[in-house]
């Protein structure tokens, strides 16, 4: 449809909230067919940039292009190329599932034929056809969810905007949505989407971008972020009755291993050989610690994000429980 | 062809969800009904003065009528965040606000035409210049639309709108000659009046009806038409600062 290999081009993008700089800088492309992700924590600028791309916001400075199109000071002209799923519904509580449907084709200009035949298909895939005669408003969170997800690709757009797809809905919920995301990209749709789940970019995106403060800090694949620590060797100690000061001791008597605490309990080993893993055993209940388990741990998305970002991991997850949890 | 499909859309769905609910249908009614009710009271004057009240009763249906429209469809969809999804249409801003408002242009309409079906009973209604009329009924309910248009933009929560829309709408009632005229107002006001797009639809109703205009129509109609555009503008601009920042 579109002869142009990348279908987002971002360059220089910035945007200021009177003093908030919300958006610094920042340079991205999205390949056609590929499924890119933003992850960052609150307030890193995602939705501010999907709001620049799409249409309702108007950035500083910077160029954009969409399928092609320069829309560059002019956002409308690639609104025809796009479905966006904002991160709260933004749909008609007064109607119907369907009619909510049925009138967000109509704004493509879609015939009814067709827009009714298209909102059935949609309520039938996301389960939600016992549900097409209620009032959108009496939804429950997650069917809310879902229907917002089908009026964005009622017209199936050749490229979708998802705005945290997965934030506050039930575990199987997500995961179906994720199946269906991942579908609609096997599909042919060029995906953005945003989180702050780190294992949900991981499973998703072919590509990701972390974003911190308005910054793209980082921007690869999976497999070429976690490269550099993926020859690094990882053991994760369980302990009970941890003596006091055992992470001093324990740097102080093996210097060349990292080690942290990451939660209650947990003893995170990191080192560029194998670990001994006797020895530290050995050392830890020699100063009262009672050692349940030490197993060696894959380094994963998390860790890189970690060490690129230095936001701790955990600092992530708890924002997700704030939001109302998501896988 | 896709564009006539989203205009037409956006309009029926205001239509269903907001004009044709019964309580805004019987608003239209009894609004009308109230003032007519309440002149004559006053008044103490024989039927034959319904003539001298329709063009001011007219007017006021209408300006009440679409503003208050506005400030639902409008402040009310922009806060549940529905009206991210209609700019985030391929639909040319200008057209999409034109969608959005000819619902209560519509609805602005019909109600100037409720105080005239009730007058036909009572009095012989055959020497209007319809035309005319018709024109400026038409006129009214733009120029009143788009200025509830731009109250609805200048707030941001419903009853601020209706509050804000009640501080334009009362002293427009005295200020555009709808029951008074305008020159027995004092001197200081008279400005104000004539800044004022209503004056002029007034004018020109008063004229048809019953022959008591002050300015020459074409004159009317094209301050009333430039209002309307201006307007428009205006709003436009305003909502693309606003809501798009
Ligand atoms: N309309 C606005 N007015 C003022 N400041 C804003 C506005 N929108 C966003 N900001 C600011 O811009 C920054 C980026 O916000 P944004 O909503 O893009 O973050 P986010 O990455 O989407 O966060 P979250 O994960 O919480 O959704 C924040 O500091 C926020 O306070
Ligand atoms: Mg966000």
């Amino acid at each position: 449809m579109i002869d142009e290999k990348s279908y987002i081009e971002v360059r220089g993008l910035t945007k200021h909230f009177g003093k908030v700089l919300a958006v610094a800088d920042v340079d991205f492309a999205v390949a056609k067919g590929e499924l890119f992700g933003f992850l960052g924590p609150n307030g890193a600028g995602k939705t501010t940039i999907i709001n620049i791309l799409t249409g309702l916001a108007h950035p500083d400075s910077g160029t954009i292009r969409i399928g092609g199109i320069d829309c560059t000071g002019n956002s409308k002209a690639a609104q025809h190329l796009i479905g966006v799923v904002p991160d709260e519904s933004n749909l008609y509580p007064e109607l119907t599932g369907f009619d909510n449907l049925c009138f967000c084709a109509a704004l493509y200009g879609m015939k009814k034929a067709e827009r009714q035949a298209r909102a059935r298909e949609l309520l039938n895939v996301f389960g939600l056809s016992g549900a097409s005669d209620r009032k959108f408003g009496g939804y429950s969170k997650g069917m809310k969810r879902k229907l917002t997800i089908a009026a964005g690709i009622i017209h199936k757009p050749v490229i979708l905007f998802l705005d945290e797809p997965t934030t506050g809905i039930d575990v199987a919920s997500a995961r179906h949505l994720r199946q269906l995301i991942s579908d609609l990209n096997k599909g042919g749709t060029t995906i953005f989407l945003t989180t702050h789940y780190i294992e949900e970019a991981e499973r998703l995106c072919d590509r990701i971008a972390f974003i911190v403060s308005g910054h793209i800090v980082q921007v690869d694949t999976v497999e070429h972020l976690v490269q550099p620590i993926q020859a690094r060797h990882i053991l994760q100690i369980v302990c009970a009755n941890m003596p006091q000061d055992i992470q001093k001791y324990l740097s102080a008597s093996f210097p060349d291993l990292e080690f942290t605490t990451p939660g209650h309990g947990l003893i995170r080993v990191e080192a560029e050989k194998p670990v001994h893993v006797g020895l530290l055993v050995r050392f830890i209940e020699e100063r009262g610690g009672e050692v349940s388990e030490a197993r060696r741990i894959r380094p994963s998305l998390e860790d890189i994000f970690v060490r690129i970002t230095g936001i701790e991991a955990n600092h992530m997850h708890k924002e997700k429980e704030k939001t109302g949890g998501g896988r | 062809m896709k564009l006539w499909i989203a205009f037409w859309n956006i309009l029926l769905k205001d239509m269903r969800t907001y004009y044709l609910k019964p309580p805004n249908v019987s608003w239209g009614i009894i609004f009308p009904l109230a003032w007519t009710g309440m002149f004559f009271i006053r008044s103490d004057s024989g039927i034959e003065s319904i003539l001298t009240l329709l063009p001011g009763m007219v007017a006021l249906s209408i300006l009440f009528g679409t503003t208050s429209m506005l400030a639902v469809t409008v402040t009310f969809e922009k806060k549940n965040r529905s009206f991210e999804r209609l700019l985030l249409a391929p639909i040319p801003f200008e057209l999409l606000m034109l969608a959005k408002t000819s619902g209560a242009i519509l609805f602005g309409v019909a109600n100037g035409f409720v105080p005239v079906i009730m007058a036909a009973f009572l009095v012989d209604l055959s020497g209007i210049g319809w035309g005319s009329f018709v024109l400026t009924v038409f006129l009214i309910a733009v120029v009143s639309t788009f200025l509830g248009l731009f109250i609805a933009v200048a707030v941001s929560e419903v009853f601020e709108a209706q509050t804000f829309s009640n501080f334009f709408r009362f002293p427009m009632i005295f200020l555009c000659g709808l029951f008074f005229p305008i020159e027995k107002l004092p001197l200081f006001l008279k400005p104000l009046s004539y800044a004022l797009p209503l004056t002029y639809g007034v004018d020109v109703l008063h004229g048809t009806v019953h022959g008591g205009h002050t300015m020459p129509f074409p004159l009317d109609f094209v301050i009333l038409a430039a209002f309307c555009v201006g307007l428009f503008a205006m709003c436009l601009r305003n909502i693309r600062r606003r809501w798009i920042a």
